[in-house]
């Protein structure tokens, strides 16, 4: 939690000021028994009236100045903050942005999702409670014990038995109860995921008819929750009737003891007084103190998820000082030697490859899950970097140069149909920043995406909303197709990007971009032999090797692999005949 | 319509009503008690006078009921949190176990018009909140009214002149305390709406995290998340503000109150002036003061609370509301060992009134045969899947089934006449086995197996780290596309069903995966009417029989040779397939 401190530092004015304000606020409210105690034995006893106003307008005046300082106090506190959350959370997002897909790959979006949000607020959170309770709560709780035992020595012994019992108590009810709160969201989670499945599988259910067995299965999750639930209650409802109980009976113990001594007269009635608030105070700070350490033990937490991500560096870095710039007249793309894997050892996911790709070629990629199809491609544009060999883009290596003109020349469709909350034109930016009405209205011919984009009431101007849910699968895969195609990369690669288009339109994306884009590389990887039997090359994967170069007549020939790929998808005759 | 809520929610609560009766009764003894220990310590207080002047045989008596007074209240105080508990969980429980059963209950219409995650947060988010805000609302909005009655009535039988003052001072608090709720509340709501906006660029922004580096779109992104970030700061100090102003402003009322009562006590203590008072007395009055705003904050704070927890109930009923599938007609047969002949008569349907889809659909399937349905993309080919499962009914016309009308029979017993596999694959957080066996749960471990080889997944499977006991995680995530179309078809393998329904995965598979898809769908469709949403041809061709769909509507019906000869549309679509890309 401490490496984070520095954020606060922003903020010095509010973490040191803050919490002097609430010190002051915490004298005055401990000074008020000690009034009281005074206009009774000083006031009342002695009949004198005047003291009583006098004492009693000081009284006022403590609380209005207290106000006073608290509200300054909680502004503070929320400046700070917010101020702190705010500054986290830009910064984790800019860190999470210079990652490269191997760090983003190792925390999972979702876990990235938590740490930006939920863990920063904790975070957030537990800074208030910094400058708002961690110096007055403590201060509450002690100065009331030695408020007391300056009032009077023996009687404040009481003090010093009932405050370690109430703190015991509190400790042995809530470090028992805590720790449920994470197995209840757990079994609350567990409780949406059943939910989820029977909404999602609601025809498999009924075809299968097993209602019965779903709602056994949600009964039991929701009945588990509840066990739970009842347990948690059941323990934190011992909480206040213990602290409640040990107060008073502090209480009673100083009546007893306080008589005694009044009796004796070593201690005046006005005293008991101040004695029985101070009791009544001691409780209410200890209960604060309590969901402190709860908030803070949260916090430290959040802080270490947090320090995780922004302590990660990107493994994937862009050149320092100078970068490159394309060479003329070399291949589009070379592989020279390359062998990858995720873990960075042995076994390779991609082993020694070699081949190079000219300006305006086509390359259809083909080969089973797990062979490297998609990986192949995302070393392209250094999503991730080799462990051997080099890729060499216009003649230099990939790594020489800026992310920007390397990733630049790629147009990437990827597999999952993704567009962002927007417009169709804010989405076609993403291909270039500065692209005119034509430009885009052109990408989206060529994608087949113009037809149905002309006839929405707003064109291009049209709303797209989260992940583009407004569209169909077909429909979303065209509008990427077409954001690649905006910026007119020099390499386009499709990645398996037809899948939910019928074979008609896929059939006239492929002449389109055959016909639009001449001098455009264009890779694409599929599982239809009939999307890749057109390309003036085929590489055929196998486990991480390429087993096959060459068109589709060719690799029909003398590529076995192929020809069972092509057999499994249409008769043999239909392979061979246009 | 709140009360009608309320009735309703009160009705989920009947079961429990034993412990609601204890809550309440253990409110009002546990609140009197509590109450009165403040005038017992006062006048153990005033047994202590001054020096020598300390009545110890008076005062014993006035300690041990104050004793017995902590008891009781603590004693009661546990039991009164105890019986909430219970009702609150337990109807919590039966509320959502009762709208989940209300899911299978509902027609597909209403699951496919719907979006999950609002159904899934009414069952999950609004019966929590349900709980929090009208179950521990309630007490809390009755605890804290009794206790104000209850302060005030103890108070007045002490000195009516200083429950006066008190009164007086009433106002103050009820200013401050509604003061704040509606300033953080209209922050809050504020707040929570950037939060959520935030939120929601982060999910999408860090999901497409690969996307964001593909276009080098970091610095847009950034700068965007900037702007949405200063707007949470912004209402988030404002929000964090006002609802700290909560405890000081508290405090301070409490201590005018203290304040007011110490100087009018004591005055009155010493004048006798309207009436006597003894010290004891004011002390009794420091404590009640002390408490004072307390309840007032707690009623103000769950009146938002029960306002959140309305709204709540009502999206939960009005998911329980919800018009069920029109159920089984009570003499309904049951269809068993159909020989496979599926006739649709003039058949018209369509998902919205205004948008007409099929209409006067007539197929015909003599048992064995194949039909595969092709057609662009969002044609309606699954309309036809929805209609022959009856998951949706017809509008006109009928579907017959070995010459059955299947509005006669029971859903149960049509639906298992037919094996679904469909593209979106669907399996359950369980094991492999668990989910092969879904149709038969006393399916044998022999069964089992066979099915799984018979679908071509046993291989698969038993590479997997635990074997048929490996559990699928959520979606299936821990298996491909493929391996869980695998699974699927053989959960379907081992129900033997006359009848198939196919759903022909377009892409996305890999190849040796695809030729094991194929060769077990080859393998099921031995002998057994099957209908295949198709994309592969060389599943059209060897159907018996094509229904070429476009734009919901059956437009040519044949086999590939009759179908190519026509030169219509199916033969337009062939072509454009295989059309070379030259």
């Amino acid at each position: 939690m401490w490496k984070l401190a520095r954020y606060l530092k922003q903020y010095k004015l509010q973490v040191i000021l803050g919490p002097l304000f609430k010190l002051t606020e915490a004298v005055f409210e401990l000074i008020v028994p000690l009034i009281t105690a005074m206009i009774i034995d000083n006031g009342v006893k002695k009949g004198d009236v005047p003291y009583i106003w006098r004492m009693g307008g000081l009284m006022l005046l403590l609380g209005i100045v207290g106000l006073l300082c608290a509200i300054i106090c909680q502004k503070m506190a929320s400046i700070a903050s917010q101020g702190v959350g705010t500054v986290l959370r830009n910064e984790l997002f800019h860190h999470i942005n210079s990652l490269s897909h191997a760090e983003v790959d190792r925390f999972g979006t979702p876990s990235l999702i938590t740490r930006i949000t939920s863990d920063v607020n904790q975070l957030q959170y537990a800074v208030a409670m910094l400058i708002r309770l961690v110096i007055r709560a403590p201060f509450l709780a002690i100065g009331a014990v030695v408020m007391a035992l300056f009032i009077d020595l023996k009687l404040g012994l009481i003090f010093v038995v009932v405050t370690p019992l109430i703190a015991l108590v509190l400790y042995l009810v809530m470090s028992r109860s805590v720790p449920y709160f994470r197995v209840m969201q757990k079994k609350l989670d567990r409780i949406s995921l059943v939910s989820r499945e029977g909404l999602s599988g609601a025809r498999v259910v009924r075809a299968f008819s097993r209602q019965k067995h779903e709602e056994e299965r949600f009964t039991q999750a929701a009945e588990d929750q509840t066990r739970t639930a009842i347990q948690v209650g059941k323990l934190s409802a011992l909480l206040n009737p213990l602290t409640y109980a040990i107060m008073n009976f502090g209480i009673v113990a100083i009546i007893w003891f306080g008589g005694i001594q009044v009796d004796t007269g070593t201690l005046e009635q006005g005293q008991i007084i101040a004695f029985v608030n101070y009791m009544t105070q001691t409780l209410l700070a200890l209960i604060v103190v309590a969901n402190l350490v709860v908030t803070f033990t949260k916090a430290s937490a959040s802080a270490a998820r947090v320090n995780e991500v922004l302590e990660t560096e990107p493994s994937v870095r862009e050149p320092e000082g100078k970068t490159a710039e394309a060479k003329e007249g070399e291949p589009r793309i070379e592989f020279r030697n390359v062998s990858f894997s995720y873990t960075g050892r042995e076994p390779y996911v991609l082993e020694d490859l070699n081949f190079s790709i000219a300006p305006g070629e086509t390359v259809g990629i083909i080969g089973g899950t797990g062979s490297g199809k998609s990986t192949l491609i995302q070393l392209i544009p250094r999503f991730y970097d080799t462990i051997k060999g080099e890729i060499l883009v216009d003649g230099v290596n990939v790594k020489e140069y800026g992310f920007r003109t390397l990733r630049g020349k790629i147009g990437m469709v990827p597999q999952e149909a993704v567009l962002f909350s927007g417009t169709i034109e804010t989405n076609l930016r993403w291909g270039c920043r500065e692209a005119i009405e034509e430009q885009m209205v052109q990408a989206l011919r060529t994608a087949q995406a113009w037809d149905f984009v002309k006839a929405l009431p707003k064109g291009i101007q049209s709303p797209v909303s989260q992940n583009g849910r407004n569209f169909s699968g077909g429909q979303r895969q065209r509008l990427t197709i077409a954001r690649a195609l905006t910026g007119s990369p020099n390499i386009l690669i499709l990645d398996d990007s037809a899948s939910a288009l019928d074979f008609a339109t896929d059939a006239a994306l492929r002449r389109a971009i055959r016909r639009e884009t001449k001098d455009m590389t264009v890779l694409i990887v599929s599982q239809r032999v009939s999307s890749i039997r057109s390309a003036d090359r085929i590489f055929v994967l196998d486990e991480g090797k390429l087993c096959g170069i060459g068109t589709h007549e060719e690799l029909l020939e003398n590529c076995g692999e192929y020809r069972e790929i092509c057999l499994s998808q249409a008769s043999g005759k239909e392979g061979e005949n246009p | 319509m709140k009360r009608s809520v309320l009735k309703r929610l009160l009705q989920y609560t009947k079961p429990y009503k034993g412990f609601i009766a204890g809550a309440v009764v253990s409110a009002v003894i546990q609140i009197s008690l509590s109450l009165y220990g403040p005038i017992l310590i006062g006048q153990a207080i005033d047994q202590c006078v001054s020096a020598g002047e300390v009545d110890f045989a008076a005062m014993i008596p006035i300690l041990l009921m104050l004793g017995l007074t902590i008891l009781g209240s603590a004693l009661f105080q546990w039991f009164m949190a105890y019986c909430t508990n219970k009702v609150t969980y337990k109807t919590v429980r039966d509320l959502r176990v009762q709208s989940y059963e209300k899911i299978n209950l509902l027609p597909l219409k209403y699951i496919d018009g719907h979006s999950h995650g609002d159904v899934i947060s009414r069952i999950v988010n609004d019966v929590e909140q349900v709980s929090d805000g009208l179950l521990q609302g309630f007490t809390q909005l009755f605890s804290g009214i009794f206790t104000i009655l209850g302060t005030l009535l103890f108070m007045l039988t002490i000195s009516p002149v200083i429950t006066l003052v008190v009164v007086l001072v009433t106002p103050l608090s009820l200013f401050v305390a509604s003061f704040i709720a509606k300033n953080s509340h209209k922050y809050f709501v504020e707040q929570q709406a950037t939060q959520g906006e935030l939120s929601g660029y982060i999910e999408e922004s860090i999901s497409g995290q690969k996307l964001v580096k593909t276009f080098s779109y970091e610095d847009q992104a950034e700068e965007a998340f900037r702007e949405i970030n200063g707007r949470v700061y912004a209402c988030g100090v404002k929000a964090q503000y006002f609802s700290a102003l909560s405890n000081p402003c508290t405090r301070f009322v409490n201590g005018v109150v203290t304040a007011a009562v110490t100087m009018i006590g004591s005055i009155c203590a010493v004048t006798g002036v309207p009436a006597a008072l003894t010290i004891g007395q004011i002390s009794s009055f420091i404590s009640y003061a002390n408490q004072y705003t307390k309840p007032f904050n707690e009623v103000t704070s769950v009146i938002t609370q029960v306002q959140t927890a309305f709204a709540a109930a009502e999206r939960v009923f009005s998911l329980l509301d919800a018009e069920p599938e029109t159920p089984d007609a009570p003499d309904a047969g049951t269809l068993r060992d159909t020989a496979g002949l599926v006739e649709a008569h003039d058949v018209c349907f369509s998902y919205t009134p205004e948008q007409k889809l099929i209409e006067n659909m007539n197929v015909t399937a003599r048992p064995g045969n194949r039909i595969a349905i092709v057609g662009p993309t969002g044609c309606g080919k699954t309309t036809i899947i929805n209609l022959l499962m009856r998951f949706y009914d017809p509008d006109s016309g009928c579907i017959s089934i070995d010459g059955v009308d299947t509005r006669t029979v029971t859903r149960e017993s049509l639906r298992k006449q037919f094996g679904m596999v469909l593209q979106e694959t669907w399996l359950f957080s369980g094991t492999v086995r668990e989910n092969i066996a879904y149709g038969r749960p006393d399916a044998t471990e022999e069964e089992v197996i066979s099915a799984a080889k018979a679908a071509h997944a046993h291989s698969f499977i038993i590479r997997l780290p635990k074997g048929y006991d490996t559990p699928i995680s959520e979606d299936g995530g821990n298996l491909s596309k493929g391996q869980r179309q695998l699974l699927c078809i053989a959960r379907v393998m081992l129900m033997d069903p006359p009848m198939l329904i196919l759903d022909e995965a377009t892409s996305s598979i890999d190849t040796l995966t695809e030729i094991r898809i194929q060769r077990a769908f080859n393998a099921m469709m031995e002998g057994r009417t099957s209908f295949i949403v198709a994309h592969r041809l060389s599943t059209i061709r060897e159907a018996d029989q094509i229904l070429v769909m476009e734009k919901g509507n059956i437009v040519e019906q044949g086999t590939h040779e009759e179908l190519l000869k026509k030169k219509g549309f199916y033969w337009k679509l062939y072509n454009s397939q295989f059309a070379a890309v030259e």
